[in-house]
């Protein structure tokens, strides 16, 4: 770390001495009416009620009189205020008053100064955390591939924690406690010279000794809090590798390395508990030392003569408001000294080299000047390893050509893709865009005028098209943010930007209709090949109808449509619709008798039998005994078919109604059934197994005409006798009307597509096609699709989806230099070959860099760099013709 | 239509003659019921083979790519299987498979197959044995044809 960073009290002075310095005088300010506080309990009980100074019936005392008292040699006493006369009830009602007035003003300071002090303390967390997250996004590329996120979590959010708590009493409380044991100690040394040297010793023993021992203490502190840290980078492997884990099977090894970690952890806490209390019983030991000495030497001096009782008293007395300061001063210093270490771990680790210098970040000011012409002169760069990746490389890019980046695998041909996006570093030589240094650009320029989509691009949890529109979003925009919100960012150091500002660059986009984004999106995604997947995403979707009543409407026409389309003989069968009145032979009998949509986990299929509605309407109708003889019946083909399985055969999870484990369950109920009889548990287990029948499908022709009638009398009385709450949480299917809770696939189905027939869904699938084309609704689904939620980075989308819309959210930005970086490696050759001939045919005219992961796209870029050992080996110009062919 | 027609069904065909009841009502619970439609291609010469059909009811043409276009090679009715050597090894299709009749079919898919042997030795014997015998067959007719040859002063 070549940098340190500032002290931990000079950061706290630096940000909030203004307000420490408003609650130390403020604090200052209580003291007086606290004294007055204390005394006036004494005035009530001496004066009006044991009645001194009351000594007639008519006397009566000055109430508010206030007077100062000097030494003798300045001149007796001074009156501020002469006072009302009260007599003696008055005056005890009045002194009463005064005390609660009091009391009440004291609690009044007391809050103020708590909350000032709260304040300040989370104004300093805020501004602290805000800090170190601005670094984390001014990391170098290279530190940041090595820092752990759950790490860098763990510190920005729990280990800074305290420093807010104590930041409040960085600076008062100190002052405050050693006020106090000074006005203790300056009294015994008034009452008796030597005891109070005496105790003046002991404390600068105790204000010594103390701290050395805690020493270890607070180094144990640190320990603990990296191997906190440590655990928490750890959790975080656990949980990012929990795939890889399970497929080399080696959950018992890092199962091994928690149970490691967790004991270092409990011994650094056991021996600090040990040490600790060890610490706080010697001080309490050296505390009571005092009065030790108090009773044993004062005493002896009282006997001897040297001292008078009254005043080993009172020095023993004032010896009584000493520890208490004193311990919580000590106490105090090493709340200090610990969040003093935690600070300084912290800082520690954000202060790589090489950071972005803040002003490199900020927001844009200057117009939208293009970038100039790039040039590499002998530029060499290293990775981390001292690897060489870029060897001596010249390079002049007019910005007005698509250029290839061809060369075997690792030949310096992905470090230069990565050098334009300024993901690395280099060693010697320059680049320049025109006479500026090409990495001094600010951050706004660089990504404005350049978009890189690199192999592995990340994506946030949020729906597709803020992803895609996510380049867009460069520069602060003026939103509804209250003024007060505003004030107390900057208060806190932290920037006043507005994130519920519409912060999307229209001015880039060219347009702000969202039509024509909408248009935009969908043609890149269709250049990249992603169209058709985003459309799919839509099919799966749910619509709001509340939210888009004409979109529903649209949906039900296009079902009508495809019900037209699928009346047609080649099409007859494909699909079995949902008719209240008739069976669903390609749905299972829970889906039958349930016979709607719901988004509630209670009322979907699988979870039926749980549910004490549907209990109710299977008794009813008489359907329990015919439940159990279908269970019975596919428990006994289940036992015969899957018997001799091992228990973890694919078999189990793909066919069998019984898992594995419970077979041997079944086995004994089917014993019972042909011997003793089915208990009530035996009869319960049975009936859940037909549940999931789907008589198309598994074919063991259970539904006969009798069990049809029965399935579609439960499925009326079902619907017909629903409780009132369960009512909102599931739609049934209704010829004619859009369904909430199902997709729109399902919506525009409204039925199952058959089991047995040949590629019924891949035909069905074009039907729908077909219908939405000429419905003209494609815009809605793929507007729907675009709503899909891309998941904890992208992990909802597969690797060629992703790479996918890395290109696709670079290609919207339409920048002035698009650098393309083994973006579609996952994809297959056609693909490829066709997203290249979009993307270039899209970008005619304009900079496109592209490091190709085969060379055999080469031909169709007006220019061709070949890389072999980080050196440019080749650098062609191609005629258009030689580009044609 | 029940699980237990296709048993039978199943049962008549050479290779799982000699297999227990209870597996071939396995290997019909885990495959698949398919109907093709007059004219539908269940698959084509060259494509890689995934399954098996087994054709409870109707008709298919078999035919082969020729210089001259395709020719029918044979027609096959119900209680036939097609495909069958993908079930074992994975060859392209031989020849093109087209429903010349509206088809009722069982589709066995390879995995499922494979699945079945490899936990269950016994049926993997019968369908060794019944191999052994085809190739025995094989063989014989083999250097009956050499013979032939050797006769006619062809070799």
């Amino acid at each position: 770390m070549a940098t340190t960073h500032q002290s931990l009290y000079g950061y706290i002075w630096q940000h909030s001495r203004r307000d420490q310095l408003v609650i130390l005088s403020i604090a200052l300010a209580a003291q007086p009416f606290y004294f007055l506080t204390l005394t006036l309990p004494k005035l009530i009980i001496n004066g009006p009620i044991q009645g001194e100074g009351f000594e007639s019936p008519t006397a009566t005392q000055n109430f508010m009189r206030f007077v100062v008292g000097f030494p003798e040699w300045l001149g007796s006493q001074w009156t501020l205020l002469e006072g009302i006369p009260l007599d003696r009830t008055s005056y005890l009602f009045a002194l009463s008053l005064a005390f609660l007035a009091l009391v009440g003003f004291n609690g009044f300071l007391k809050y103020l100064i708590n909350t000032m002090k709260g304040r300040l303390g989370e104004r300093l967390l805020r501004r602290l955390r805000y800090d170190l997250i601005d670094r984390v996004l001014r990391f170098p590329p290279s530190h940041l591939r090595k820092s752990k996120q759950s790490e860098i979590a763990s510190m920005v959010k729990d280990e800074v924690e305290p420093l807010g708590g104590f930041s409040g009493d960085a600076v008062v409380w100190p002052v405050f406690l050693a006020g106090q044991a000074l006005t203790a100690l300056i009294f015994i040394l008034v009452q008796s010279f030597w005891l109070g040297l005496v105790s003046a010793v002991v404390v600068l023993g105790q204000a010594i000794i103390i701290p050395r021992l805690r020493r270890p203490i607070l180094q144990l502190g640190k320990m603990r809090q990296l191997q906190a840290r440590e655990l928490a980078g750890r959790v975080g492997e656990i949980v990012d590798g929990g795939a890889d884990i399970r497929v080399h099977g080696t959950s018992n090894w890092e199962r091994a390395d928690i149970v490691r970690r967790l004991g270092r952890i409990f011994d650094i806490r056991f021996e600090l508990y040990q040490r600790k209390y060890f610490v706080k019983s010697l001080n309490n030991f050296m505390a009571q030392m005092t009065p030790f000495i108090f009773y044993a030497a004062g005493g002896y001096f009282v006997i001897t003569g040297q001292l008078d009782v009254g005043q080993l008293v009172a020095v023993i007395v004032a010896y009584k408001d000493l520890p208490g300061p004193i311990k919580e001063l000590i106490d105090w210093d090493l709340q200090r000294q610990d969040v003093q270490i935690k600070y300084d771990q912290v800082m520690d680790q954000f202060q790589p080299d090489g950071m972005t210098p803040p002003e490199r970040h900020a927001p844009a000011t200057d117009p939208r000047s293009p970038l100039a012409a790039i040039e590499l002169k002998n530029v060499t760069a290293i990775d981390d390893a001292g690897f060489t990746l870029l060897d001596d490389v010249d390079l002049a890019l007019p910005l007005n050509q698509t250029v290839a980046v061809t060369g075997p695998g690792g030949c310096g041909k992905e470090a230069l893709g990565q050098l334009f996006a300024r993901q690395i570093s280099i060693k010697t030589g320059t680049v320049k865009a025109g006479d500026d240094d090409f990495f001094a650009l600010s951050e706004s320029t660089a990504s404005r005028c350049i978009a890189y989509a690199g192999p592995e691009s990340y994506f946030f949890p949020v729906n597709l098209t803020e992803n895609l529109l996510y380049g867009l979003k460069q520069n602060p925009r003026d939103g509804a943010a209250s003024e007060r919100s505003r004030r107390e960012a900057v208060r806190a150091g932290n920037p006043a930007f507005d994130a519920e500002a519409d912060w999307l660059d229209y001015e880039a986009l060219g347009t702000r209709d969202p039509k024509i984004i909408l248009e935009r999106l969908v043609d890149v995604l269709t250049m990249v090949d992603l169209e058709s997947d985003v459309y799919q995403f839509g099919l799966q979707s749910r619509l709001n109808p509340k939210v888009s009543a004409e979109a529903t409407d649209r949906i039900v026409e296009a079902r009508i449509a495809l019900r037209e389309r699928l009346a047609a003989p080649d099409a007859a069968n494909l699909v079995e619709h949902f008719d209240p009145k008739t069976y669903n032979r390609n749905a299972s009998i829970a889906e039958n008798i349930l016979f709607g949509a719901s988004t509630d986990p209670i009322m979907q299929p699988h979870n039926l039998t749980s549910l004490p509605h549907f209990q109710r309407v299977v008794a009813e109708e008489g359907l329990e005994q015919h439940l159990v003889a279908m269970g019975q019946s596919i428990a006994e083909t289940m036992l015969e078919l899957f018997r001799d399985f091992p228990p973890d055969h694919p078999f189990f999870d793909e066919f069998s109604f019984i898992p594995s484990s419970e077979l041997p369950v079944y086995q004994q109920i089917m014993k019972r059934a042909k011997t003793s009889g089915l208990t009530y548990p035996d009869r319960a287990k049975l009936s859940v197994l037909p549940l999931r029948y789907i008589e198309a499908r598994h074919r063991l022709g259970l539904i006969t005409p009798d069990i049809r009638e029965r399935l579609l009398a439960t499925r009326r009385t079902f619907a017909e006798t629903l409780p009132a709450n369960l009512k909102p949480l599931i739609s049934f299917y209704e010829e004619g009307k859009y369904n909430a809770a199902a997709s729109i696939q399902d919506n525009i189905l409204l039925g199952r597509v058959s089991y047995g027939v040949a590629q019924a869904n891949e035909r069905v699938n074009v039907l729908i096609r077909e219908v939405l084309d000429k419905l003209d609704v494609r815009d809605l689904i793929i507007e729907a699709g675009l709503a899909f939620h891309a998941g904890v980075g992208g992990k909802r989308l597969t690797t060629g989806q992703r790479q996918k819309l890395g290109l696709a959210r670079a290609l919207i930005k339409d920048p002035q230099l698009l650098v393309v970086n083994g973006a579609l490696a996952n994809l297959d050759d056609q693909q490829k070959t066709n997203i290249v001939d979009r993307v270039l045919k899209h970008r005619a005219g304009k900079a496109t860099i592209w490091v190709l992961t085969k060379d055999d796209l080469a031909d169709r870029f007006d220019r061709v760099l070949v890389f072999e050992h980080g050196r440019l080996a080749a650098d062609r110009q191609q005629t258009l013709r030689e580009a044609a062919q | 239509m029940s699980i237990l027609t296709e048993v039978e069904l199943l049962r008549r065909i050479p290779l799982f003659s000699n297999i227990d009841t209870s597996r071939l009502k396995l290997l019909a619970f885990t495959s698949e019921r398919l109907t093709f439609e007059n004219g539908a291609i269940l698959f084509r010469e060259g494509d890689r083979g995934d399954s098996a059909y087994l054709i409870l009811t109707g008709k298919v043409d078999i035919s082969v790519g020729s210089p001259n276009g395709d020719v029918l090679v044979a027609s096959v009715g119900a209680n036939n299987i097609v495909g069958e050597m993908s079930l074992l090894c994975e060859i392209p299709r031989s020849a093109t498979v087209t429903a010349a009749e509206p088809l009722d079919t069982l589709r066995i898919k390879k995995d499922q197959f494979f699945g079945l042997l490899r936990d269950l030795p016994q049926m993997t014997l019968e369908i060794m044995r019944e191999l052994a015998l085809r190739l025995n067959n094989v063989n014989r007719e083999l250097s009956a044809a050499h013979a032939k040859l050797r006769a006619a002063g062809l070799e």
